[in-house]
């Protein structure tokens, strides 16, 4: 076979369709194959001591700082992402900077975004593969596509707060949000959808919080946290991974709320930080 | 789909024997059941009242002024936890809670601020360990508890723990005991010394004496003592209850309360109010009579219940080799000691097996992080012979049959995760209940204080003078006492007084306490004045005590008018206090009217107390 024509070939090969969460075999097994671009979002001094084998380096902050969707479609392009590469997202964080990435990804129009399983230190851990050779990929087309379904901005959240069948979620620590929280919120700790092997538990498990809770997963769900969206970032793809479909991310989260002067729901009833023993 | 998961490392296993298998107290069903029981109270389909009672009866708790969050009790009958166990609550403490457990003065272990519709998750989590929180509040029979020191303790009779465990298994879930009039507390002891048995509803001493030749085993038994609004202590029922009684003792002073106990008046109706208006020795022939029908009645299969040869470790614990020369425990230390050898001798403690050690490990008032747990699980694992941990009701855990040779191991793994603070077993390690940190009742905030007063007493290194050694401080946030104030050498229950027309947050003192007298009231102290008002009273102590008296010893003369030197009473112990206790106006000082944990003008908010179902 020509080049020509195994280039043909590939371009007809539909690309793997990734799975909310990637587990570490499906990872290595595109990695052999060469079928997949793995973003590491780690500092890049961390990336350059060693990374999973093929992963561009991708810092959170360089995300954050160029969150014009057309700047993120420049990103993808660099790490030579086009529209049909399955991407998979790792990061140290336990999982939350790496949703963040996965989510602004997914919201410029790159749908077939994973995240891994687990932490690198998790990789590590296991003996799998690493290398620390920095990476770089032709430059990649990728098409513009915002999906507005998945965001929400401060004003979406002012109305939907009061609307019914649209909930609001969260994702701070407890005393954070007994402390203050955006009103009618409520509270899913980022620290409840993890587990001690994967950066989210079981969806069954999920669901079950959930159901929990008396929500239903017809509704919508707009998912917050302190500043950039991080922590709300894993809770969003916990609530997608629990099969809530209408999820959205409000990124700005908390510390714009506050930044806008809007109102705020708090309790100063209970000296609750004077149980922690830090 | 295949899952490559982390592993875990192999614990060290320095000779240690093979785990002790979690003991199975919780159910999995229950966990269900309190789920969709949530929801239909959601839903308004339970009313308020039933779905309270409920609640309780699984260990759940309303938190302070927002009732959409729980206290969840674990019960830990005498306290003792695996290590898996300790890893599960730090899990689950993270996921669920505030990312950090708390030692209660009775040996439960709670955690704070959970999420109502979570509360089944945590109790789903706790079953995978074997643990439960099913009749840790309520009007039931709450966890039964047994002296950490039980079983190395050199001056026990024998080890009450296989006891202590046999009657937790028999009330657990016992339709005897699920709508008692009120709460029923029954304590194990080791010996006279370390226990709490003149303070609880039913409190049980190991004795031994001989019959016919032989040594029989059995117990003092004490009736209606126990802490509160109105504290009594325990009456002894007779000289000696044989091992095979002690069952049916249980049972009918359970029975007597049920029958006899006021349903109407909350605020009268523990048992210890039953034996004080009855009239104690009316009541001791009552519970005789009681305990003979039992016998009489008690079906073998029901008396089979009570096995205490089924909650025996069955292990053999390897000996310890004999050390050449002990660490320093017996030596004086100062505060400028090697961090080392101050924590040898303010927490460690020799046991009854020669070469063993128990070591206590000093908490802020019962407040441990889940990081701090899951270093408490590996230490256990490594250096504790019988593989697993106490709570104990001084709010720190103990950590027994620990090789003399790998104490200083043991220290600096401590070390690593903040859990060496010296202290544990001096007047440094006060007691405070959880306070206005998430109690309804709660006036101030103990729990605070007593981490205050800790703090400080470090920094004073107060924790190395042997004359202080033995007094106690104890603290909490309202009268109720679950900071157990009144058996404090030197005791504080929270209020809230006017003073230069300003509300405060106040203390009332009490001194003289111990586990076998209860303290006696002496005056109102604001609540930033108290860590002052203790070192004068230390202060004045130096100046007045006969060459060997201890601080409690003196405390005790004084609280019976019988100082040797310039303070002879109370009386003149509260004119030498007056000047500290002073407060400058609002104006001048406005951070001595705020309580600790604030940063507002003090008011006494409060909400009713579930208690009492």
């Amino acid at each position: 076979m020509t080049a020509a024509a195994a280039k043909k070939k590939a371009a007809k090969t539909p690309a793997t369709q990734l799975p909310i969460v990637c587990d570490a075999d499906t990872l290595r097994s595109l990695v052999r194959k060469k079928a997949a671009r793995v973003v590491d979002v780690r500092k890049a001094d961390d990336y350059l001591q060693g990374h999973i084998p093929t992963a561009v380096s991708l810092p959170l902050g360089r995300v954050l700082e160029n969150d014009a969707p057309e700047k993120i479609v420049a990103i993808l392009e660099d790490l030579g992402i086009s529209d049909r590469t399955p991407v998979v997202v790792y990061d140290d964080t336990f999982g939350a900077l790496a949703a963040r990435v996965a989510w602004t990804f997914q919201y410029v129009g790159h749908g077939n975004t994973a995240l891994l399983e687990m932490t690198f230190k998790q990789w590590k851990e296991l003996g799998l593969e690493t290398e620390k050779t920095a990476r770089t990929f032709p430059k990649a087309k990728h098409s513009l596509n915002v999906n507005r379904s998945i965001h929400a901005d401060a004003s979406y959240v002012e109305s939907a707060k009061s609307q019914p069948g649209k909930l609001l979620v969260d994702s701070r620590e407890r005393l954070n949000f007994l402390t203050e929280h955006i009103p009618g919120a409520t509270n899913i700790p980022y620290t409840m959808v993890g587990s001690s092997g994967s950066i989210l538990r079981k969806a069954d498990e999920l669901k079950r919080f959930i159901e929990n809770r008396g929500i239903t997963d017809n509704g919508e769900i707009i998912t917050y946290c302190g500043s950039v969206g991080t922590l709300s970032g894993l809770t969003y793809y916990a609530l997608r991974l629990a099969g809530f479909q209408n999820v959205k991310l409000y990124p700005k989260s908390f510390k714009e709320w506050k930044a806008l002067g809007k109102p705020k729901e708090e309790f100063k009833d209970a000296n609750y930080w004077d149980l922690s023993a830090e | 789909m295949k899952k490559t998961r982390v592993a875990t490392v192999n614990p060290r296993q320095k000779g240690v024997s093979a785990p002790k298998p979690n003991p199975r107290w919780g159910r999995e069903e229950e966990t269900e059941v309190f789920a969709k029981r949530v929801k239909l109270f959601r839903q308004g389909k339970i009313s308020e009242d039933d779905f309270r009672r409920f609640r309780l009866q699984h260990g759940a708790y309303g938190s302070r002024l927002h009732m959409d969050y729980s206290m969840v009790r674990i019960k830990v009958p005498g306290g003792e936890m695996t290590s898996d166990q300790i890893e599960k609550i730090a899990s689950l403490s993270e996921a669920f809670s505030i990312g950090s457990a708390h030692v209660s003065t009775r040996q439960n272990i709670q955690l704070h601020w959970v999420q109502l519709e979570d509360v089944s998750e945590v109790m789903r989590g706790l079953v995978e360990t074997g643990l439960t929180t099913r009749e840790a509040c309520g009007n039931t029979v709450r966890n039964v508890m047994c002296s950490h020191f039980a079983g190395v303790c050199p001056s026990e009779a024998f080890d009450a723990t296989p006891y202590s465990m046999a009657i937790a298994r028999f009330f657990l879930r016992n339709p005897m005991c699920q709508n008692l009039p009120r709460k029923f507390k029954i304590n194990f002891a080791c010996c006279d010394q370390h226990g709490l048995e003149k303070v609880a509803d039913i409190g049980l001493v190991p004795a031994t004496r001989e019959e016919n030749g032989a040594t029989v085993r059995g117990f003092k038994i004490y009736l209606g003592g126990g802490l509160g609004a109105a504290s009594f202590i325990g009456h002894q029922l007779e000289d000696f209850t044989p091992e095979n009684r002690v069952l049916a003792t249980c049972m009918a002073t359970v029975r007597l309360f049920d029958r006899h106990g006021n349903r109407e008046n909350m605020a009268r109706n523990r048992m210890r109010y039953l034996v004080h208006e009855t009239g104690w020795e009316k009541f001791q022939k009552m519970a005789l009579r009681e305990r003979s029908i039992v016998e009489m009645t008690t079906s073998y299969s029901t008396a089979q219940m009570f096995d205490v040869k089924s909650q025996e470790d069955a292990r053999q614990l390897p000996e310890a080799p004999r050390m050449a020369k002990l660490p320093m425990l017996n030596d004086s230390v100062t505060k400028e000691s090697p961090g080392y050898e101050r924590w040898l001798h303010t927490n460690v403690v020799s046991q009854k097996q020669e070469g063993y050690f128990t070591i206590f490990i000093t908490l802020g008032a019962g407040d441990i992080t889940a990081s701090q747990l899951r270093v408490l699980a590996s230490a256990i694992r490594d250096y504790s012979a019988e593989g697993v941990a106490r709570n104990t009701p001084q709010q720190n855990f103990a950590v027994r049959y620990v090789r003399g040779a790998e104490l200083r191991d043991f220290y600096e793994k401590l070390a690593s995760a903040g859990l060496a603070n010296p202290g544990a077993l001096t007047i440094a390690s006060a007691v405070g209940c959880s306070g206005t940190t998430s109690c309804n009742l709660a006036i101030t905030n103990s729990h605070r204080l007593a981490k205050e007063v800790q703090r400080k007493f470090l920094e004073l290194g107060l924790d190395t003078d042997d004359s202080l050694r033995d007094a106690t401080i104890k603290i909490s946030g309202c009268p109720n006492s679950c900071g157990q104030h009144e058996i404090a050498t030197i005791g504080f229950f929270g209020g809230a007084t006017r003073m230069n027309n300003a509300m405060v947050p106040t203390y009332t003192m009490l001194f003289g306490g111990s586990s076998g007298e209860l303290g006696k009231a002496m005056m109102r102290v604001p609540a930033k004045r108290v860590i002052n008002t203790v070192l004068k009273v230390i202060e004045i102590y130096k100046q007045q005590k006969s060459a060997n008296e201890t601080l409690p010893q003196w405390v005790s003369s004084v609280t019976k008018g019988r100082g040797a030197g310039g303070i002879k009473n109370l009386e003149d112990m509260k004119a030498a206090l007056a000047q500290v206790i002073q407060l400058p106006a609002p104006e001048s000082d406005a951070d001595a009217y705020m309580d600790y944990g604030s940063d507002a003008r003090f008011s006494a908010k409060t909400a009713k107390g579930e208690c009492a179902a």
